[in-house]
């Protein structure tokens, strides 16, 4: 038993150094001076190195550096929320039509509907490049935010449509009927009884949704070309050959600094409500 | 009135419902009795709208709701499984189908109170349904269905999910619930007949999807109209033994034979199927018409032990009162009660049944 503990403690911390490392690297270098980046592995502020704010200046256009990532920020922003929303909202309905009626179409029932959305995601997103390339700039959308969101949005719903399916799977059919039974038509069950219930769920898909949303990286980088470019590529495309170390690192942490906000926003959600209590 | 005609419903070529016609009027109980897979909760849901047909017709008070939407039809149905909205309080829960009602908020509070004091619950109003044992959780749902008065109540096995004493307890006081100056039309699923013979103002006996029967809890349990019934509504079951009538005698097998009862004296000779309730099958004193039988089963419940045994001429069950110092593998003779016997032809049906005699 202590065995055990002593284990799974040691196979724990590990795995955090490995994971919280390079983060505190990234952290550290953030704040260091030319000269504190080339004296070698230093990580104590202060007492090894002076720290300085050159690398956050850099990144929001301080200094006479070109590099300003505050309009991709926001584009990010707006993408990613617009995407995720909207995922969020057709992937919630969908789902709960998915998991309540039979829908039937020659061979096509239910299961192949919810893995044809899957599918979406399993599908190496070079396979769409070109169609969605071709789709927006027949549409005009080519390098704008509305664009990206559209193209974000079928890669988001699937995610969304996997976790609630399941999710809505998971509560009773008799308090839908209960509720149809007690005068609520179908929307108003799906509103008022069933929605409520689905929260925690919600939240989850949310948080992937957002997640997924944000590091997407593959379609802002052919879809855009300078006008609505995301924190991704904008990252990507500061050369590391000319843009100091520093800079680079300062560049990494702010653009996962939004995600750990959000992260901490939404924690007290994810545990609330349950579904205990529903069928004996 | 409640005007069920030819009514069927299938699924994937599993038949649900077989052309069910019955006429259920307003302030009555009709329990629907059967066993696990009759229809009876296939039934409830074509009558709340919750099951499509494919043949047949609904009228309510004159009106054809066949068509007519699930929750625009008024009926109130409790599960056996507990079902309540497990994010709503107690009150909330009862409160919830009140709102499409458009009462003022004065009358709401007082209707949920009313109901929610008549079953017991109003000191657990702000609980979640989750906090409160099985019963409670049922009670839950009954107020819920009675507080909007529909015009349709159903329940669906209510008691199923509960032990043995609380069932009996909360049997009786369902029965005050809704019954009492109720004028809907009430129908409760069951599987057992004592509780249709408690309940019932007119019990209707369901096989695979059909009616058999329907009577007065003492008519279907006095004349079974087939084999069927008479299994359904005896508990435990009745034992079927084939045997012959010749010559004014009851021939059972090669050995026993008895001067047929008064009750069968109409009976032609031939080959028929004979029917005796368990508790009609007593040990046997000293008595010509008694079969040696070996006992397969024995089952003690409450203050009765009830046998299943083997004859010469098949199975039989054996309820006695009291508890007796019976093993599986002994020997027992059993009399046959001659005078309570139910004779059925070879299809099945009833032909004589012994009547509300003195046993």
């Amino acid at each position: 038993m202590i065995i055990k503990r002593v284990l799974v403690t040691a196979f724990v911390s590990l795995w955090s150094i490995f994971v919280l490392m390079p983060l505190l690297w990234a952290l550290v270098t953030s704040f260091k001076s030319p000269a504190a980046v080339e004296n070698g592995a230093t990580y104590i502020p202060f007492l090894e190195f002076q720290p300085e704010l050159t690398g956050w200046s850099n990144i929001f256009g301080g200094g006479g550096a070109t590099t300003n990532l505050i309009p991709p920020l926001m584009n990010s922003i707006v993408v990613t929320l617009c995407a995720a929303l909207i995922s969020l909202a057709l992937g919630t309905i969908t789902s709960y039509g998915l998991s309540r009626y039979l829908y039937k179409a020659g061979f096509i029932k239910n299961q192949d509907i919810i893995f044809f959305f899957i599918s979406q995601r399993i599908m190496p997103p070079i396979v769409l490049s070109f169609p969605f390339f071709l789709m927006l700039k027949a549409l005009g959308l080519l390098d704008t935010r509305s664009g990206l969101v559209l193209v974000s949005i079928a890669g988001l719903m699937p995610i969304v449509v996997w976790l609630m399916v399941d999710f809505f799977n998971g509560i009773p059919k008799e308090l839908d009927e209960m509720a149809m039974l007690e005068g609520y038509s179908p929307f108003e069950v799906f509103g008022r009884v069933i929605l409520p219930l689905a929260a925690p769920g919600l939240t989850v898909a949310g948080m992937f949704a957002v997640i997924f949303g944000w590091n997407d990286f593959f379609y802002p980088l052919i879809l855009t070309f300078g006008q609505v470019v995301t924190l991704p590529v904008a990252i990507v495309s500061l050369n590391a050959t000319i843009t100091p170390y520093w800079t680079l690192s300062a560049a990494a942490i702010f653009a996962i600094l939004p995600l750990i906000a959000f992260a901490f926003a939404i924690e007290r959600f994810l545990s609330k409500g349950s579904l205990s209590g529903a069928v004996r | 009135m409640l005007d069920i005609q030819g009514v069927s419903a299938s699924f994937n070529g599993e038949v649900f419902l077989k052309d069910i016609t019955l006429q259920a009027e307003p302030g009555h109980i009709y329990v629907l009795l059967g066993r696990t897979g009759a229809g009876k909760s296939s039934l409830m849901r074509a009558v709340g709208g919750l099951l499509p047909l494919d043949a047949g017709t609904i009228h309510f008070a004159g009106e054809d709701i066949t068509q007519k939407p699930v929750w625009k039809r008024d009926a109130a149905l409790v599960y056996q499984q507990f079902i309540n909205y497990p994010n709503k309080t107690v009150r909330a829960n009862v409160e919830f189908p009140l709102r499409k009602l458009k009462l003022s908020r004065v009358e709401l509070n007082l209707r949920v109170d009313t109901y929610l004091k008549k079953v017991g619950l109003f000191d657990f109003a702000n609980r979640r349904p989750s906090q409160l044992s099985g019963g409670q959780q049922q009670r839950v749902a009954l107020a819920r269905s009675l507080a909007r008065q529909s015009k349709i109540l159903m329940l669906d096995e209510p008691l199923m999910n509960l032990d043995f004493k609380l069932r009996e307890q909360l049997r009786e006081e369902f029965l005050d619930l809704v019954s009492v100056g109720s004028q809907a039309v009430t129908f409760y699923a069951t599987t057992e007949i004592t509780e249709a013979m408690m309940l019932g103002y007119q019990v209707v006996v369901m096989h695979e999807g059909s009616i058999l029967q329907i009577g007065s809890p003492s008519e279907v349990f006095e004349s079974p109209r087939n084999t069927l019934v008479a299994q359904i509504v005896n508990d435990p079951p009745m034992t079927l033994i084939q045997a012959r009538v010749t010559e004014g005698n009851f021939v059972l097998g090669s050995d026993l034979t008895i001067p047929l009862p008064v009750h069968l004296r109409n009976l032609g000779d031939g080959e028929y199927t004979f029917g005796i309730r368990a508790n009609d099958l007593v040990p046997a004193v000293d008595s010509a018409a008694s079969e040696s039988c070996s006992i397969q089963f024995v089952e003690v419940s409450g203050s009765e032990t009830v046998l299943y045994v083997t004859s010469p001429s098949g199975e039989m069950v054996v309820q006695l009162e009291g508890i007796h110092d019976f093993s599986a593998g002994g020997k027992i003779e059993l009399e046959i009660s001659a005078e309570r016997l139910f004779a059925f032809d070879h299809l099945g049906d009833l032909l004589i049944a012994p009547g509300i005699g003195v046993k």
